[in-house]
Order: C-alpha cells, then structure tokens, then sequence
C-alpha cells in the first residue's frame, strides 16, 4: 500500500488490534477512500457493528481528510474463502 | 405464500404524535413494527436510488415492514442520525435496532445474512 494512506491504517489498527487493512483512491482525489479490513475482532459481529468499529477509529479524520468511505470488513476465514 | 401476505407487506408510518419529545416520537416509530424502513419517499414512489433498492430487497425477502418519509418530517430526518449515529438514509431497523443502510443490507441480502437475521429475529 501506499505510505500516503498509512494514517488510516494506523488508525484502523490502533482501534482494532491485529489487522489488515487495504486502501484504494477511488476518485484519484485521496479522499474518497476503498478501505477492506480483515481481522478477527469481527467474529461474531453484524455487518452494522463491525462497520461501525472502522467508523468510530476514523471519526477524527472524516472530519478532516477523509470525505467518504466505503467499507468492507472480513474474518480471516471469511478472506481465504473470497482468496481461495 | 397467499396474495394477501403480499398486498398487505408494506405499509408506511403517515403520523406522529407531536406533542411527544423527539426520543419518544422516533421510538413510537420504532415500535410500530418489527421492521421499520426510513426512507425518501414511500415504497410506491421512492424520491432516492438508494431507497429504492432498500424497498425492493426488503419486499423480497416477504416479511412485513413499514416505510416512513423522512422528507416529510425534518424533526425525525435530523433526530434520527443524532439517535443512531448514522448519517445517512435510508436506515433500517429490526426490532429497534439499526441493521444498516442500503450498502450493508445490499451486502447482507448477497451474502444470505439477511434472510438469516430475519428468519431468527422475527417471529
């Protein structure tokens, strides 16, 4: 991933614990952000409350860098079965 | 499944009791059915892509639900988001509580979540 979105990574993972996070520009402007997020911490969780997890850790920043997001969490489980 | 499930499936919300504080108008809503749709517009005639879809997956799914147009009550349209820390509608809630918005319940719908909340939360 590029270093230009390693705050939001940081943020992800300071919140969650261990985690895999991947960012994508959609709109080329840096604002407008494609972030997955893999991690166990969603075991268990609807898909409502583990979006809200991502929110939460990037409220600060929505307000300031990031304009919008669109979100997709995974259990780890949950990737190797999109990877397989 | 009878022409009568299907007829009566969605109905809309058309009043609140106003002399209510806001926390107790959104929840009178809340409790007026199982799941509630807030919307843009009403299930015959959506104002918002968005909702539209909303509207579309819900029916499929056969359950009953009630829709209510947030453009037609600023009260509600700015409490809510406040109530449930959500920013955005649609919202839709399943015994009072926010499952999502149109993004997750498209997401929830594909994968087969949603049948599955639906078929253990609703009796």
């Amino acid at each position: 991933m590029s270093q230009e979105f390693k705050f939001v990574e940081d943020l992800i993972k300071s919140h969650l614990g261990e985690s895999e996070v991947f960012v994508e520009d959609m709109t080329g402007t840096k604002d407008h952000l494609e972030i997955t997020v893999v991690s166990d911490v969603f075991k268990g969780k609807l898909l409502i409350e583990q979006h809200q997890l991502i929110m939460d850790a990037l409220k600060e920043e929505l307000k300031l860098r990031i304009h919008a997001v669109k979100l997709h969490t995974y259990t780890k489980e949950k990737f190797a079965t999109l990877r397989g | 499944m009878s022409f009568n499930i299907l007829n009566n499936q969605v109905q809309e919300v058309q009043t609140v009791d106003k002399s209510l504080g806001l926390k107790e108008q959104i929840e009178s809503i809340l409790n007026s059915s199982s799941v509630i749709l807030f919307m843009k517009g009403n299930a015959d005639m959506p104002q918002c892509g968005f909702s539209a879809n909303s509207v579309a997956i819900l029916k499929s799914t056969g359950v009953a639900f009630k829709t209510f147009n947030i453009l037609n009550d600023m009260d509600i349209r700015q409490g809510l988001k406040e109530f449930s820390n959500w920013p955005t509608y649609p919202q839709i809630y399943v015994n009072q509580k926010l499952i999502g918005g149109n993004d997750i319940l498209t997401e929830m719908y594909k994968s087969g979540e949603l049948q599955e909340y639906l078929a253990s939360n609703l009796k």
